[in-house]
């Protein structure tokens, strides 16, 4: 009988561990945001509603994944919704309607998107200016260019080969409909970015948040792969700009505000502000989470206007909760600290 | 009718995970003493202040200050009982002036607030009555110069009405000249009735300038005596004279000394001035001084974090301009640096993380068979750990290090700087490294060991450099006695010796 | 002996006060501004022109005012722009037109956003939540709730208040006065009150200002009531101005303006160094550069882009004057120490 109760204890102390760690606990938040959905409707659960679902959410996943690579570094990023935005409006004014223009105005989009992440890195790198400033003075650079360029409103308008990837997808499969090349998509950078952080470049940058010191120390270029990680992250928020420009089509306001969303999705998937913790699929379940966060509101039928207050509330409440979690660890390192130089 | 003691400290013992750091020591200060606390590194001085300081608890033991018993538990309780530390890392806010630092969270006030004049009337009082020239009390803090910042915090212990002063190596970072308006200022001190505790390695500090000296070591007491009847050479016997115990593995067999692997001429920067030094295949040399005589800068030099900016430096006979730790790691170089913690690891990171960070960093020296070598130099090294995916966080700081000596080793580099590397960890752990430092040498790796535990120089090293105030004081054979280090390190003998 | 007193003096006429480069700054700006416009054949300092000026320095003065009081303590507020925005409809709401209602109106806008800040400052005080994140929370929560709420304008601010917005004295409007009023009076806190003096300890090192005795959470709190409340005054004033409560203004990202000018102002981003005084220079700095664009009428959105590139600049121009700081003290400094053998 104690024996069992034993047993019983130590599966109860081993689920708790789990649950404790942050990576598991936006799984599990994941599931019961999941199960809410489930009791309210079912039906949403069905291939297509849910395919439809992730399609929506799949710029966010893709956004919370080069985020990832900048928070970990032991910066911010909060150029990326401006950037989004620029990309639709540079995306809908330079192919105006023309098909044959989609290809090379994606090529344009892309270098526009790693010139934009270099200027981040090397500013915050090389000129030792916070991030947090680097980038924002960034995004008031990218919305006012954006709007001077365009006089205001964006003119032109996407080519219909342009919004596949963010619309379109494999069609009449069985049960899901249809399979939204956005899904692919996040399926394929998600893969991408698990298999970066576990090549050299991944550790590197991983101790670079962790401990800049001791990883220039032992010859890591430290600044080279900070600034890779903005390069990255600007990426990202091209790739985002060409499935939301594609699914819902240009507006001036695309993107504004998506660079607070991002921070909250990574935020909550257990990744540390300051870097050096937390793992790049987390952060994008931290995406989904937010995602499907929404969607319960929906058939909650709250109005979509508090969804800031919700997400303010998380974002508090998540970080709070990590610094908790610290600073009992942290009482602990201390003793440790303090038997490392007894003398 | 006498009065009591400033401090009375009796039995005090302290202990670190198990490691009794002081066992039973007694500390007995008068009022209007300057009473020095000497022993070598490890012997405790710095706990016993700690202590005191209230940044540690004791064990056991009892302190009283003025015939009243008393207990700290934070630093802020043993200001208010009247006890002042100086550490060597100020508490000092670079962006407000002497007064205002001075008077940080006491400041005098009239109707409308804060009252500046009278902050820089009393603080000019202050600085007068202690005989200070020319420090301004409305100059930034950050712009001052480190003898008059040490003023300053003197100054602020002052102010606060501290009976006992305690002073952690005050001098360190003193040039000539300043460490004569420090001596001024101790002496004032003692004439108004305070107690000053020194702790200093310099005998030439202490012989001019303490009544009572208070010799650790081993973290016990061994004695206590006027400075009058001791000599210098007495005290430095009383101070060392551990035996170098058998703890120490002998030369493997086998070793052989071979070619020159790292050889510098006329090094020199900003810190360090005319090293001469070379070390060969095969050999371990000793790199022994007091704190802030330059070992960490020559390993900090060498690996080109602060470069040399004069002489020579070459490896294995090519002669190179090493500007950075990756040309450093290239050049086949590893550095164990002083702070494992803060240099050393990721902390956050698994240990199998930490173990790759070099090859990982630099993809010159990666390569798949050395990163398949790294299980088994972590279980060559007795790694004790819950597996390659621990966070180093979690390990002791015996296996810590042991992390940060496996990163060095996954690159098989040719020299390796071995920068205090025994600090802080448990003696099952520095056994552990001393025999892998016998078996790198025996490898044939070129062995450059800084410590400041002078029995572990002279335990290891083929040769002993010693250094003083940034140049090589002189050069000693294995064998060596830790007073003939000593009488080096301290400047009583080498190339500039002071008569003390 | 006088001789390290000497070198601390050589080295600040070396080395301007950051204040006094500042000023230097805004008075360059002036002059260039000035004769770039007169080159256009127009007056930079013609009537409707300063007027204008002085205008834009009224609303950013106000809440760069309060950041600067939290960013001197390490922390940071994003979320004033909402709390202003709440604040302009609390007060507009209240007043509902009466003129009784103003000292009941003025007083529950001192209290909400009193209270917003002092959440903020509980939040990034006792549960150690980045402020960065604290604050973009609590503006979060509020934007939803005014989101929500309010679907337009709403209230009505009586004719004796709106005097508050447009009411001027010469070229200067009465805001602005109100806002220079409240600088000197964040002037005299800073540098007489003693939780003012003890902001500059708790941005300055945390660790020593506790050591020293201070109760550096109630500093910290303190900082952000006062934001707080600077931007309930922000928010009076927009209500003033439109004559309504507008939960609208929160898009004009008032946040970073604010910031723009306390980074401006030579303000460390990192807490510890600065002031009010350069904060009201970088105000001005923005609100000419701003007017300049307007009387050239050059495209409004010129003006973001300048904005950010002028952040960027001044801030990685004060983290070059910050670089020496760091150093060791070279034992031997120059290259005449040679060899001694």
């Amino acid at each position: 009988m104690t024996r069992y109760r034993d047993r019983g204890a130590a599966f109860g102390a081993a689920a708790l561990r789990w649950i404790a760690n942050p990576t598991a606990t936006v799984f599990l938040l994941l599931l019961l945001i999941f199960a809410g959905i489930f009791a309210l409707n079912d039906s949403f659960f069905a291939g297509p509603s849910f395919m439809a679902f992730l399609k929506q959410a799949a710029p966010l996943m893709i956004l919370a994944a080069g985020q990832y690579f900048v928070i970990v570094s032991g910066n911010f990023d909060l150029s990326v919704g401006a950037l989004v935005g620029a990309q639709v409006v540079i995306a809908a004014r330079l192919i105006d309607g023309e098909e044959s223009r989609t290809v090379p105005v994606m090529l344009a989009m892309v270098a526009f998107g790693i010139a934009v992440g270099l200027v981040n890195g090397i500013i915050t790198t090389v000129l030792k200016v916070q991030s947090f400033i680097t980038t924002l003075g960034m995004l008031m650079v990218l919305f006012g260019a954006i709007k001077l360029w365009t006089g205001g409103a964006p003119t032109g308008a996407l080519s219909e080969s342009f919004r596949t990837a963010g619309r379109l997808g494999i069609e009449n499969v069985p049960v899901l409909g249809q399979i939204p090349w956005a899904v692919l998509i996040v399926i394929g950078l998600g893969a991408g970015a698990i298999g970066l952080m576990r090549t050299g470049f991944g550790r590197v940058l991983m101790a670079a948040g962790d401990n800049e010191r001791a990883a220039t120390l032992s010859g890591a270029p430290v600044n080279t792969v900070r600034i890779a990680a903005f390069v990255l992250s600007g990426l990202s928020a091209t790739v985002a700009g060409i499935l939301i420009g594609g699914y819902a089509g240009v507006s001036a306001q695309v993107g504004q505000g998506l660079e607070f969303t991002v921070i909250t999705a990574v935020v909550l998937g257990g990744v540390v502000l300051g870097g050096g913790r937390g793992t790049v699929l987390a952060a994008i379940a931290g995406a989904l989470a937010i995602e499907s966060l929404f969607a319960l509101f929906n058939q909650m039928q709250l109005p979509s206007t508090l969804r800031p207050t919700v997400q303010g509330a998380i974002i508090i409440a998540a970080v709070a909760y990590a610094a908790r979690r610290r600073t009992r660890r942290g009482a602990a390192a201390k003793t440790a600290t303090a038997t490392a130089t007894p003398s | 009718m006498t009065a009591p003691p400033v401090l009375d400290m009796h039995g005090i013992d302290k202990a670190f995970l198990g490691v009794p750091v002081l066992t039973s020591v007694d500390l007995r200060i008068e009022r209007g003493e300057v009473h020095a606390l000497v022993g070598e590194n490890g012997a405790g001085k710095s706990t016993l202040m700690k202590i005191l300081a209230g940044v540690h608890t004791a064990d056991a033991g009892a302190i009283e200050l003025g015939g009243r018993a008393v207990s700290f538990t934070h630093p802020l309780q043993a200001q208010q009982a009247g006890v002042a530390t100086v550490f060597q890392e100020f508490n000092l806010l670079p962006e407000l002036t002497v007064a205002e630092n001075i008077h940080l969270g006491r400041e005098p006030r009239t109707w409308h607030g804060v009252d500046r004049r009278a902050m820089a009337a009393r603080t000019a009082k202050l600085l007068d009555d202690l005989g200070v020239e020319g420090l301004a009390p409305t100059a930034k803090v950050g712009s001052l110069s480190v003898a008059h910042q040490q003023i300053t915090e003197i100054a602020k212990a002052l102010s606060q009405g501290a009976d006992l002063i305690c002073m952690d190596e005050p001098t360190a970072a003193l040039a000539d000249a300043e460490v004569e308006l420090l001596y001024r200022l101790v002496r004032r001190l003692r004439d108004r009735g305070v107690a000053v505790l020194y702790v200093s390695h310099r005998l030439r500090e202490i012989f001019d300038l303490c009544d009572r000296i208070t010799v650790l070591k081993d973290g016990k007491h061994v004695t206590t005596v006027d400075t009058a009847d001791i000599t210098p050479d007495e005290l430095v016997t009383a101070m060392v004279g551990r035996r170098i115990e058998s703890v120490f593995p002998e030369r493997l067999q086998g070793t052989e000394t071979g070619e020159v692997r790292l050889r510098v001429e006329g090094g020199g920067n900003a810190w360090i001035d005319a090293i001469d030094l070379e070390v060969r295949a095969g050999e371990i040399v000793g790199l022994a001084g007091l704190q802030g005589s330059g070992r960490t800068e020559i390993a900090e030099a060498v690996f080109g974090i602060a470069p040399f900016t004069r002489g020579t430096l070459s490896v294995d006979g090519t002669p190179m301009r090493i500007t950075g730790p990756r040309k450093a790691i290239r050049a086949g170089l590893a550095l164990v640096t002083e702070d494992r913690k803060a240099e050393g690891l990721a902390l956050r990171q698994s240990v199998r993380a930490n173990a790759r960070m070099i090859l990982d960093a630099n993809p010159r020296v990666r390569s798949r068979r050395r990163l398949g070598r790294i299980p088994g130099l972590l279980s060559s090294l007795d790694l004790v750990s819950r597996g390659e995916d621990q966070e180093v966080q979690f390990l002791s700081g015996g296996n810590q290090q042991k992390v940060v000596v496996a990163k060095w080793l996954a690159a098989e580099p040719g020299v390796i700087v071995l920068d205090e590397p025994t600090r802080g960890i448990d003696v099952g752990a520095k056994h552990k490294l001393y025999s892998v430092i016998r078996q790198l040498a025996a490898e044939g790796l070129a062995v450059l060991l800084i410590a400041s535990e002078l029995i572990e120089v002279i335990g290891l090293a083929d040769r002993i450099v010693v250094l003083h105030d940034g140049r090589i004081a002189g050069e000693l054979p294995a064998g060596a006695t830790e007073q003939e280090v000593m009488a080096y390190a301290t400047g009583r003998r080498g190339a500039e010796a002071e008569p003390s | 002996m006088t001789r390290p007193d000497l070198s601390a003096l050589t080295a600040s006429i070396r080395r301007p006060g950051t204040t006094a480069l500042i000023y230097l700054a805004l008075a360059a700006v002036v002059l260039v501004s000035g004769v770039a416009v007169a080159l256009e054949g127009k007056n930079l300092f013609a009537t409707a022109n300063l007027v204008d000026m002085f205008t834009r320095t009224s609303l950013t003065g106000f809440l760069a005012i309060g950041m600067t009081l939290v960013i001197l303590c390490r922390s940071l507020d994003l979320s004033v722009g909402y709390t202003a925005a709440l604040s302009s409809l609390v007060a507009a709401t209240t007043m509902d037109g009466q003129v009784a209602n103003l000292p009941l109106a003025i007083g529950a806008v001192l209290l909400v956003s009193g209270l917003i800040g002092a959440a903020n400052g509980a939040i990034v005080a006792f549960l150690r939540v980045n402020p960065f994140i604290a604050t973009l929370g609590t503006g979060l929560i509020i934007k939803g709730y005014l989101d929500t709420r309010y679907k337009g304008p709403a209230g009505d601010v009586p004719e004796a208040f709106r005097a508050f917005g447009y009411s001027r004295i010469g070229p200067v409007p009465v805001s602005t006065l109100v806002m220079l009023a409240l600088a000197v009076a964040a002037i005299w806190f800073l540098r007489s009150s003693r939780t003012g003096h003890h902001m500059y300890a708790v941005g300055g090192d945390v660790d020593i200002a506790r050591m020293s005795g201070i109760r550096t959470d109630r500093v910290l709190l303190t900082a952000h009531v006062l934001c707080g409340m600077c931007a309930g005054v922000a928010g009076l004033l927009l209500a003033a101005r439109f004559g309504t409560g507008s939960a609208e203004s929160y898009t004009n990202l008032y946040e970073l303006d604010a910031i723009a000018a306390v980074v401006l102002g030579g303000t460390l981003l990192l807490g510890g160094r600065g002031g009010v005084a350069g904060t009201v220079a970088g105000v001005m700095i923005l609100a000419v550069l701003d007017s300049v664009f307007n009387v050239l009428q050059i495209d409004p959105f010129a003006k973001d882009v300048l904005r950010g590139a002028v952040i960027i600049a001044a801030v990685a121009l004060y983290a070059r004057r910050q670089l020496d700081r760091t150093a060791r003290r070279p034992r031997f400094p120059t290259a005449a120490a040679g060899r001694t053998r």
